[in-house]
């Protein structure tokens, strides 16, 4: 898996948020979109594109892209 | 793998009953009112039926149960077992089913007894009233599921308190030689127990001061430890990966026609978490049909409610081939495959 196209895909998970704003290091808790329910849907995305579960802990203890992108990888 | 095939074992009619005291979502105090907008469109929730203190599990299954009895016209002596589901019993001890069975004036002789389980209670007591019809050689049983879940949510947590709704349900059972029976898969990961508790008030951590103090997690996020608190993300992450794999497991194991089956009722947990399962089945809108809107997520009761709720006409009049799939609190899930032939749905009680 590849970093870029995970950070779009991150990014597709947000409505209002221009993707340009989105990069491997944005921290995304201070993204002012962010939610419990995007939450929700990276764990979907996560589920859905790389057949990985992310666990509620997995994004507490997330801080970048970046953090759950080496997540998902460790759980390929 | 947990697959059990009980034979000749139908389901005779199912019944609900809720309080009749409605909540609307914009209605509550914890949430702003773009809060609450945004909460009915990502959970399709806009009211739910609250139980007041009088009102307990067990008065709602009496309900239910009189009247589904009144209309399959069971004399009351013929009834074998009565199992009661439930995580909001009327007291730690002794057990509901005791106090239901004689309020039913059912007769001495019948096996009663309490399981513990919530989202997948209906699953798992339909699996054991099935079975145990079968080894005891009994003809009829009559399944108790339902939960005053509102109880036990803090008013002050917008993370649980206007997801949840109360109501009691119903469903008469009986051995029949002619029938093809019920078809379940069963599984369990306590691994993931916290992930939706009430910590305090059992035995592990027993009632204290301390129990009763509100504690403040976030903005909109107060509550005690007797109160239920729920892990969102554990729990979705947990619905969209095991309940589709339930499904297609009993698809596969059974060797069941995807296509064949008229409707898949799922446990009403919320309309993102179920969207998201019903997308990765695969599974046209119009065969799964939804009571979320005007009843919220009432734990066990879901899946009987959203029969009488959504399909009672559909399931007096025609001959219906459903699976059912439950999720939640344990972690415990299950699917279940049966078959209806004109069965008795009274329309819904309220008390």
């Amino acid at each position: 898996m590849e970093i870029n196209e995970f950070v779009q895909n991150f990014a597709a998970q947000f409505d209002e948020t221009d993707v340009n704003e989105f990069s491997a290091n944005t921290l995304f808790r201070e993204i002012e979109e962010w939610s419990s329910l995007t939450s929700l849907s990276i764990i979907a995305m996560a589920d859905e594109y790389y057949g990985v579960k992310l666990t509620g802990d997995d994004i507490r203890n997330s801080k970048s892209i970046f953090d759950i992108f080496n997540i998902v990888k460790s759980k390929l | 793998m947990a697959f059990i095939h009980e034979k000749h074992i139908k389901i005779v009619g199912v019944s609900a009953c809720v309080p009749k005291y409605i909540q609307d979502v914009s209605n509550i105090e914890v949430l702003s009112i773009e809060e609450a907008q945004k909460f009915t469109s990502s959970t399709g929730i806009e009211r739910r039926r609250i139980s007041n203190k009088e009102i307990t599990t067990s008065d709602l299954c009496y309900s239910a149960a009189k009247k589904l009895l009144n209309d399959i016209n069971w004399d009351k002596e013929t009834v074998d077992c009565l199992i009661f589901v439930s995580q909001t019993p009327d007291y730690i001890l002794p057990a509901t089913s005791c106090i239901l069975q004689n309020r039913l004036k059912f007769r001495n002789d019948i096996i009663a007894l309490d399981i513990s389980l919530g989202c997948s209670g209906w699953i798992y007591g339909l699996m054991t009233i099935s079975s145990l019809i079968k080894s005891a050689n009994f003809k009829r049983g009559i399944l108790l599921v339902g939960d005053t879940i509102s109880k036990t949510c803090s008013e002050n947590d917008k993370s649980t308190f206007p997801l949840f709704g109360d109501a009691g349900t119903a469903t008469a059972i009986e051995f029949d030689e002619e029938h093809v029976g019920i078809k379940f898969h069963l599984e369990t990961d306590g691994s993931g127990f916290d992930s939706i508790i009430i910590p305090d008030g059992g035995y592990r951590n027993i009632f204290s001061d301390k129990s009763v103090i509100n504690v403040n997690f976030e903005t909109g996020i107060t509550r005690s430890p007797v109160n239920l608190v729920l892990d969102g993300m554990n729990v979705f992450s947990f619905g969209i990966n095991k309940a589709p794999q339930s499904i297609n497991s009993l698809l596969n194991y059974f060797k069941i026609d995807k296509e064949s089956i008229d409707i898949y009722l799922f446990h009403q947990a919320n309309l993102f978490m179920n969207e998201k399962i019903r997308k990765k089945l695969n599974l046209p809108i119009e065969k799964v049909p939804y009571s979320l809107k005007n009843f919220g997520n009432t734990s066990s009761a879901t899946i009987v409610l959203t029969m009488i709720s959504e399909l009672k006409e559909l399931l007096k009049i025609k001959r219906c081939s459903i699976i059912a799939c439950g999720f939640g609190v344990g972690l415990s899930w299950g699917s279940v495959w049966f078959e209806t032939e004109k069965i008795i749905c009274p329309d819904l009680i309220e008390i």
